[in-house]
């Protein structure tokens, strides 16, 4: 007698396993006859099993985690490589990256994001390139080019057509936004050329002024270098150098919910301190498998839930978590030892030998592992 | 059993100056240590009521012997308050903080009552206070005029190092403290101190604590001559000013000279505190070197905290450099029998074992296994020697202790540096075995990151039976095979195990009847499996894979692609022609070859599935059983690799000449176009970023062209290729440079550009970019280098020694940063993570509660295993 579908469905769902092996078990059994008891049997040994690969309580986790993520630190190499794929854009990986990602940096050392776009923009490659040059900002030298004039004492810009037409941007606007960033009144000799005369007559400002004009963005969104164009299976995607999330996913055409960035301070300002965690696993995992090291995700989201736990960004570190203990002890024993201890002595502080550090230091077993059992046996 | 005390607290706090001379022992009053017979003067700063260091003197105060008396704490009267330089910036805050009549907090009662709210809300959670306390110190610093008793406020400037100066004068110590008095407590309280353990006057010493002598021992060099500790040094520094003071201010000399003085005892006892406060010249020893005072005794890596309290020493532990031995089990370690008479285990005598031990004391302490000591019921410690031995013995009575000697079958902590992992202190059963080395199975070495070339390691003896067990049941090696960080074997064969089962099971290979008995010799096996044939001249003959059925325990079905999988565009699974797709069915080895991919550490799959599906004990015994075979299947078939293996015949040298001719051409060519303004910039790379790319791409090339070349000639005979390809050891391209070609040298991944102006080497014209002028070495190493490119290789060569110096050290501070902000976590009783604070990280750990180590037992992979399981047999 073998049990009809929707009775076994209902009995696979009522099993206390993981959607995964719910998904693995109502797989292998759709297709064939099982009997009431075939089934008790592999709910069993599946229930069983999954039992069995629970952690066991007072296991040490959080040592273990650190040990996990900080041993293949050895294994990993310096260097700064090219992303996966994307030639042009350099992108921070190994061991430097991990470093920044605990560390909790405000600004990662190579800023990057990954834009991906809607429907169509997704699709057309003029769409996404479009996309493309209205996000990334624009200085002069993308327009035309710029030089100084020294018997009229002027900068002259000379702007080329085409791409002024292919960028969408006009000679007014240019003349505008830098009248505006550089309080000086902009000449117009001819349709093409701009020129700007400094206040003072002399060499120094004139070559200044250019430095200046030439950090000028003039279009687009301040802080994206670069945008490089790639597809990636049937759609278009866009990579940038620099990193400003919160006014990239405002643009038409972009998908804000594939959106993402490297920075995972701005990931926490912009989308909240969840996203963030998610964001430190990913960023960490893709890290540590870029550079062919399995460990394990639970690990990973170990350190990012202690990251996050308290609602900010912490780092691993004096000035985050480390620092930021109950345990006088601790924080004595790990940096700047002598003034967590005089610190300590004003506050009356008072450690209750919770943690590790602390009863190795005053010499009795810790409360981890097979410590933590407080049962003594009578005499 | 007693119960065990435990601390359960430790407060912090000031100490104020009665108390602290309620606290002393004595009053230090002379600078003097010792007097001329070599006896601690009296009232001097070695005062035998500070605890005693010389032997055959008793303390004076708790009349404990050194090494008994721990020490008691004496006391200077200073002669004029002194600043304590480690709350100078406190201090400063405190001063701008309160009015300077009335000494109240100026500020309104209402901001103070929700000031101290939040202090106490934020000490409720855990949370540091700082940023609150430091908000009340710059709000109170603002009003011009006090809002209690009205008085105008003076702007308060501090000099470095330690001088408060207002309106043009300084104020001494004494002022500051006679203002600080006056600070009502409840307005201390507001200042994130704890008015009861803490006031803020306590920060300006009366009276200096002198520590004990046990702290500051003094030393006899070899020629009689006393040396002091460097605090001592100091301490008499600081008493002779305060007497020089005190005559001076009762013979009432000049404010001058009062000032001087005392600013003179303020410098003494700041670099007392602490030897390397800015703007403070460090107080230096007679020879020049700067003195190691209190603060720098605590910092760092080697100070108190770190260095002591920390890290510990230990007793009943040995090191000594490892060697392998692949004929003991992994479970095992083999033990010097020097060592194993100098470690013991304390036994205890009762009715049961009282013949067993007396027979252990009968031996002594020099033949083994002994007897080192003796413990009787009353404490009482003796020693056994050949003398005393029998005596003892026939004395033992129950509730004595014993300490034995070492011997087979005791469990043992092994532990090699540095402890990256836990897998890195595993507990071993000993084995005693003859010669000066610790012995290993060389497939423990990968968690151990252990290698023969001249490595020690560390051992250590349990004490006590709860010690044991857990070593036994948590620690053990079998214990440890799957590796908490991925959740596969880290424990596995290596190098000539992996060759070994290789060359055994690697197709049909023929074994007779005394080559099968040789391999199964160190195996439980009793019966052999009938031949698989007979060979031309009638006798009977097995194939390796046969044999190495005998290791794979019953029960096992597995299949996959052995790690030489040539990664053929199809895969003919098992019709591989290369013997590459591993069959397994029901411990018998049908078809592949067992390479690294199986046994190997790391990546394993067939001792995956032995320890997932069989437990640990079957797994030790897999891998024991799998190395004696591989070893003995690598000597059966023997095998060596010299300088001739990286011969290739002339055609492929002539070949592989051409193929680097050509890729010489190649980029004089992307040269010649560069040069003619022909090269096209690849997007966003300049001109320069694109020659250099298109080189590097064609060289790299080359050297993989090249590689192909050696390869097609150097064959599975070839000694090399077996390893590289079983994965025992080395790549293909490790042989490709013996062989063929070396191939670019780099410096951060782009060809070597430094050296001189335009060019790398005088032997180069300016601006060169051809391959041979940037690193390209197209020798082998079997041919050798040119000078130039001996060069290059030396520069890339650099590069990975500076690169791994430094990730060693960076990583190293990584690893101890997480560890640190990790250790307290825990999984609790409810599946639950917290930390110390009692904050929740996880509501589950690792958002399904399972443990990484075991997480096959939670994948779709073992149920669909287990559906096969059940529904195939009972189907059949």
């Amino acid at each position: 007698m073998s049990l009809s579908h929707k009775d076994l469905l209902k009995r696979i769902d009522e099993l206390p396993l993981l959607q995964n092996m719910k998904d693995a078990l109502h797989d292998d059994l759709a297709e064939v006859e099982v009997t009431d008891e075939e089934f008790e049997a592999i709910a069993r040994q599946v229930v069983e099993d999954f039992d069995r690969a629970q952690v066991v309580p007072c296991e040490a986790v959080g040592v273990v985690a650190a040990q996990s993520i900080g041993e293949p630190g050895t294994q990993m190499t310096m260097r700064t490589f090219h992303y996966a794929g994307v030639a042009e854009i350099n992108v921070t990986l190994g061991l430097p990256r991990l470093i920044e990602i605990v560390d909790a940096r405000k600004i990662p050392s190579t800023p990057t994001m990954t834009v991906r776009l809607d429907g169509e923009y997704a699709r057309d490659r003029d769409l996404a390139r479009e996309v493309a040059w209205s996000i990334e900002s624009i200085n002069i030298l993308h327009l035309g080019s710029i030089a100084t004039d020294l018997a009229e004492m002027n900068v002259l810009i000379e702007l080329n057509e085409e791409v002024m037409a292919q960028r969408k941007i006009s000679v007014e606007e240019v003349a505008e936004r830098l009248s505006d960033v550089t309080k000086l009144a902009v000449g117009r000799p001819d349709d093409y050329t701009l020129t700007l005369t400094p206040k003072e007559p002399s060499y120094r400002d004139l070559l200044q002024l250019v430095e200046k004009i030439k950090n000028i963005s003039l279009k687009g969104v301040e802080g994206i270098k670069r945008v490089v164009i790639r597809k990636e299976g049937d759609e278009y995607v866009l990579y940038t150098v620099g990193s400003v999330l919160k006014e990239v996913i405002e643009f038409e055409g972009v998908d804000p919910a594939r959106t993402k960035t490297n920075n995972i301070t701005e990931i926490a300002e912009v989308l909240g301190i969840e996203a963030a965690r998610n964001s430190i696993i990913n960023e960490a995992n893709d890290t540590l498998r870029e550079q062919g090291l399995t460990v394990d995700v639970r690990h990973i989201m170990l350190v990012a839930d202690m990251m996050t736990c308290d609602g900010e960004i912490k780092q691993i570190g004096r000035h985050g978590i480390s620092g930021e203990k109950v345990s006088v002890l601790a924080r004595a024993a790990f940096e700047v030892t002598v003034s967590h201890i005089l610190d300590a002595a004003i506050r009356g502080d008072v450690d209750y030998l919770k943690g590790v550090t602390e009863n190795v230091i005053v010499g009795q077993p810790i409360k981890l592992g097979t410590g933590h059992v407080q049962l003594v046996a009578k005499r | 059993m007693t119960v065990p005390k435990r601390i359960g607290k430790i407060s912090f706090g000031l100490i104020s100056p009665q108390e602290f001379r309620r606290m002393s022992v004595v009053k230090i009053i002379t600078a003097d240590t010792y007097d001329d017979d070599g006896f601690p003067i009296e009232m001097g700063l070695m005062d035998p009521r500070l605890g005693v260091i010389d032997p055959g003197l008793r303390c004076r105060t708790c009349g404990g012997r050194p090494g008994e008396c721990p020490g008691h704490f004496g006391h200077i009267d200073l002669i004029a308050p002194v600043i304590h330089v480690g709350f100078a910036k406190l201090i400063r805050k405190a001063l701008r903080a309160i009015c300077r009549e009335c000494s109240r907090l100026m500020l309104l009662e209402n901001d103070k009552r929700m000031y101290l709210e939040q202090i106490k809300t934020l000490i409720e959670l855990g949370q540091p206070i700082d940023d609150v306390v430091n908000k009340v110190f710059s709000e109170a610093r603002k009003p011009k005029k006090c809002p209690y008793c009205g008085a105008s406020q003076k702007d308060i400037k501090f000099e470095r190092p330690l001088s408060y100066i207002e309106d043009g004068h300084k104020l001494t110590p004494s002022d500051i403290r006679d203002r600080f008095e006056k600070i009502p407590d409840d307005d201390v309280k507001v200042m994130g101190m704890n008015p009861d353990s803490a006031r803020p006057e306590w920060t300006i010493l009366m009276v200096l604590p002198v520590p004990p002598v046990t702290m500051r021992p003094s030393i006899t060099l070899e020629s009689g001559q006393r040396s002091e500790d460097d605090l001592t040094h100091k301490l008499v520094d600081i008493i002779r000013i305060n007497q020089r003071f005190q005559e001076n201010r009762e013979a009432g000399a000049p404010q001058l000279i009062i000032e001087d003085l005392w600013e003179l005892l303020q410098y003494h006892i700041t670099t007392f505190l602490d030897n390397t406060v800015s703007g403070v010249p460090p107080a230096r020893h007679r020879s020049g070197r700067p003195l190691k005072t209190l603060s720098q005794r605590l910092k760092g890596k080697e100070g108190r905290f770190r260095g002591s309290l920390s890290g510990k020493r230990v007793n009943f532990s040995a090191r000594t450099v490892i060697s392998p031995d692949p004929n003991l089990s992994i479970n095992e370690v083999g033990v010097p029998m020097e060592i194993a008479m100098e470690l013991s285990v304390p036994l205890v005598v009762n009715s049961r074992n009282m013949d067993a031990l007396r027979n252990f004391v009968r031996h002594g302490s020099e033949a083994h296994p002994g007897v080192n000591y003796v413990t009787r019921s009353d404490g009482r410690r003796v020693k056994i020697t050949s003398r005393n031995c029998e005596e003892v013995a026939d004395m033992l009575e129950i509730g004595w202790k014993i300490d034995r000697q070492l011997m087979d079958g005791d469990i043992v902590l092994f532990n090699r540096q540095p402890s990256l992992h836990r897998m890195s202190i595993m507990a071993h059963k000993v084995v005693v075995m003859p010669y000066k080395t610790f012995r290993l199975n060389p497939a423990v070495c990968p968690p151990y990151n252990a290698d023969f070339d001249g490595d020690e390691m560390n051992l250590h003896v349990p004490q006590t039976e709860e010690a044991r067990a857990e070593a036994q049941i948590l620690m053990r090696v079998q214990e440890n095979i799957l590796s908490p960080r991925f959740g596969g074997p880290i424990i596995g064969g290596i190098h000539d195990y992996v060759t070994g089962s290789f060359l055994l099971t690697h197709g049909e290979r023929r074994v007779n009847r005394r080559e099968v008995m040789e391999l199964l010799k160190k195996l439980p096996v009793s019966d052999l499996p009938p031949p698989k044939g007979v060979d031309e001249e009638g006798r009977p003959y097995w194939t390796g894979k046969q044999v190495f059925s005998h290791v794979i325990p019953e029960g096992i079905n597995l299949s996959f692609r052995a790690d030489f999988c040539m990664n053929c565009d199809q895969c003919k699974e098992e019709e591989c022609e290369h013997d590459a797709y591993v069959v397994i069915r029901d411990g018998e080895l049908l078809k592949g070859t067992i390479d690294a991919a199986a046994i190997g550490a790391f990546k394993g799959k067939l001792t995956d599935r032995v320890i997932k599906e069989l437990g640990p004990s079957v797994a030790a015994e897999f891998m024991d059983s799998m190395t004696r075979m591989a070893i003995r299947g690598i000597m059966l078939a023997g095998f060596s690799f010299g300088i001739d293996d990286e011969d290739i015949p002339r055609e492929a040298d002539n070949q592989i000449q051409d193929v680097v001719k050509t890729a010489r051409e190649d980029v004089q060519k992307l040269i010649e176009a560069y040069d003619a303004g022909e090269l096209e910039p690849l997007p966003g790379r300049t001109l320069d970023e694109t020659l250099e790319m298109r080189i590097m791409q064609t060289l790299g090339k080359a050297r993989d062209n090249t590689g192909s070349i050696a390869g097609r000639y150097l064959g599975l005979d070839n000694s090399g290729v077996v390893m590289a390809v079983s994965g025992a050891r080395g790549s293909m391209l490790n042989l490709t440079q013996m062989a063929a070609c070396v191939g670019q040298q780099s410096v951060r991944g782009e060809r070597i550009h430094r050296g001189y102006e335009g060019r790398t080497l005088p032997h180069f014209r300016n601006g060169d970019l051809s391959s041979e002028a940037h690193g390209f070495v197209q020798s082998s190493y079997k041919h050798g280098l040119s000078p130039t490119e001996f060069f290059f290789h030396a520069v890339g060569g650099r590069e990975g020694l500076v690169d791994t110096a430094i990730r060693t050290s960076q990583s190293g501070y990584l690893q101890r940063r997480l560890i640190n902000a990790l250790q307290d976590l825990e999984v609790n009783y409810d599946g639950t993570v917290k930390e110390t604070r009692g904050i929740i990280v996880q509501f589950k750990y690792g958002e399904d509660g399972v443990d990484a180590s075991r997480r096959d037992y939670a994948g779709p992979e073992n149920v669909h295993r287990i559906v096969q399981k059940v529904l195939g047999k009972e189907s059949s």
